[in-house]
């Protein structure tokens, strides 16, 4: 009985009707919103386009973007994957469960507040304003601060992905290496690497977005100059606040896109995990 | 240990007393490397800044911080912020929980597309999401315009603060419902529906309860990340003190005027209710978890 007349007491109106309604919500909320980042910005044709994708604050901006992925990114893995094995292969860790309680906080901390944490630390007045004074470093309104800004609030992706691999792994596989002889750097490059590496790349992955897309702790930190300190994310807002909704949609399309790739990359490796699951 | 020695050391009478030492020493010093890592890596960066700003308020004389904690602006701003979002958590626990039921239940076209486009408002950089909500939900807009001639504005207002803060706390409702559902056991419905309870009845009692606390969990996440967002926010609002200005974009204005002592005021108030709010979810992830030793 069971299957088939569930499928037929549920094919009457009802499933119809529920699936029209999380379309409609869904298209209010993201598929309409999401069309109308295309549709602006290719409103006037290919060319208004590109051109706007040549003006040298947003090539800046694109770079700047890309420099602070570059340095975050690396930045955060080194410290996800020290942090995962830490706390999985060390029970005798000193604060093991506080910390594996508390490697969320940045997510739960408003971007702002975070921002407002970093100037409050390294602005002028900060605890560490006059040393940088005295030695001309310059951390708050410049790169250095806006990197700070971003690993914080992409910190705990990676641990957070490879902390459960590693769990489930166990440690027969590196203790049979290591009886093998191997070093424990030969032991991690070779045999706990290759077996977390999906759940790696996907924190990989969410660092990165997380990385590119940051406003708030960014906008906080970096002072916000054209050319200078303004990364894609703001280049969008201040085009936008300037009135040039033109540059602000061009600006918004290659995000939009950087969202698209890292849904789709999101999707194989959930697939190659579960696969992992079946096996 | 004495199995995950060098096996040089096996050489050894007692590997553990190698007098070369090898067999602790090649080890030791590498856990420490990752330890040392992790704790130096959590201390700059998260515990300085938190302890920084803690400090930074303990500056403030106590009657002060009360005076600026308490201001009709700030107290405005909590309003704002707080209840819009929690009306955006509402709003994504009952259709959060209808799209999690239709993807999990249901097969129609293209459900895969459906079912990846919920990450979104994870992947989406804040201030894009911002921008597109407050060109659609203008009067102009492709949404917003269905509304202009009944006298509802959306963009630059408190409703277009709720709209921005419903689409990024989407995703947390379906996703923490979605594998709860997909467990659920369909027999026990049918047994439910067989002894001739009514549709109704049978997700009132049957379907919902075990479905609640994953409800109430997804409902908290995507409070706590609408009461800090800010890029789409700031975006979409006028931003004016007292109607739609929030706790973020406060304390960030205050921060462009210098106003060091009262932007921290704001963020240590902002700071402890986030931690109050994280702690809540942890208990309320217990509790959903509480039948699953049995």
């Amino acid at each position: 009985m069971t299957r088939s007349n569930l499928s037929q007491r549920k094919g009457g109106l009802a499933p119809k009707i529920l699936i029209g309604i999380t379309l409609l919500y869904l298209g209010l909320v993201l598929y309409i919103p999401a069309a109308n980042v295309f549709f602006f910005a290719f409103r006037k044709g290919i060319g208004p386009f590109l051109s706007n994708l040549t003006e040298p604050d947003f090539i800046h901006a694109a770079w700047l973007t890309l420099l602070l992925a570059l340095v975050s990114v690396p930045i955060n893995t080194v410290f996800g994957l020290c942090a995962a094995w830490a706390l999985t292969r060390n029970n005798n860790f000193p604060g093991r469960a506080f910390i594996l309680s508390i490697i969320d906080l940045p997510f739960s901390i408003s971007p702002v507040v975070a921002g407002l944490m970093i100037v409050l630390l390294y602005g002028r007045n900060g605890w560490f304003g006059q040393w940088l004074i005295d030695h001309n470093f310059r951390i708050v309104f410049a790169f250095p601060g806006m990197v700070i800004a971003t690993a914080f609030i992409s910190m705990p992706f990676v641990a957070r992905e490879v902390i459960p691999v590693l769990e489930e792994l166990g440690h027969d596989q590196e203790e049979a290496a290591r009886t093998l002889g191997a070093k424990d750097w030969q032991i991690f490059w070779r045999v706990t690497l290759p077996n977390v590496r999906w759940g790696l790349l996907y924190g990989l992955l969410l660092t990165n977005a997380r990385a590119m897309g940051e406003f708030g702790a960014v906008s906080v930190v970096s002072g916000n100059v054209a050319g200078k300190t303004q990364s894609l994310p703001l280049f969008v807002e201040e085009a936008y606040k300037q009135y040039q909704t033109e540059a602000a949609y061009s600006a918004a399309v290659i995000l939009g896109l950087l969202a698209l790739v890292t849904l789709v990359l999101k999707d194989i490796l959930e697939k190659k995990t579960t696969i992992k699951e079946v096996e | 240990m004495a199995i995950s020695s060098p096996p040089s050391s096996y050489r050894q009478a007692n590997p553990r007393k190698a007098p070369n030492g090898k067999g602790l020493l090649s080890q030791l010093p590498k856990i420490h490397v990752t330890w040392v890592v992790t704790a130096v890596y959590l201390t700059l960066m998260l515990f300085v800044p938190i302890v920084a700003m803690f400090f930074k308020a303990a500056t403030v004389p106590p009657s002060e911080f009360w005076k600026i904690a308490t201001s009709p602006i700030a107290l405005s701003a909590y309003d704002v912020t707080f209840t819009t979002s929690f009306l955006s958590a509402l709003v994504n626990g009952v259709f959060g929980t209808l799209v999690a039921w239709v993807l999990v239940r249901y097969d129609f076209p293209l459900k895969r597309i459906v079912d990846a486009s919920v990450d979104i408002p994870f992947a989406l950089p804040t201030a894009v999401a911002g921008l597109t909500l407050s060109t659609v939900y203008s009067q102009n807009g492709w949404i917003g315009s269905l509304f202009a001639p009944f006298g509802i504005r959306i963009s630059f207002t408190r409703l277009g603060v709720g709209v921005a803060m419903t689409l990024i706390s989407l995703p947390f409702v379906v996703r923490t419902v979605q594998p709860v559902l997909q467990e659920m056991e369909s027999e026990v419905e049918q047994a439910a529906w067989s002894l001739g309870a009514s549709e109704f009845e049978t997700f009132w009692r049957v379907i919902l309860p075990p479905l609640f606390p994953a409800i109430l969990t997804g409902v908290a996440l995507g409070f706590a990340r609408a009461v800090g967002e800010f890029g789409s926010t700031v975006i979409i609002a006028s931003n004016t003190p007292f109607r739609d200005l929030i706790a973020p974009v406060l304390i960030f204005q205050r921060l462009e005027q210098y106003d060091y002592a009262g932007a921290t005021v704001i963020g240590v108030v902002l700071l402890v209710i986030s931690l109050v709010l994280l702690i809540g979810i942890n208990l309320l992830q217990a509790w959903g978890r509480r039948y699953d030793q049995k």
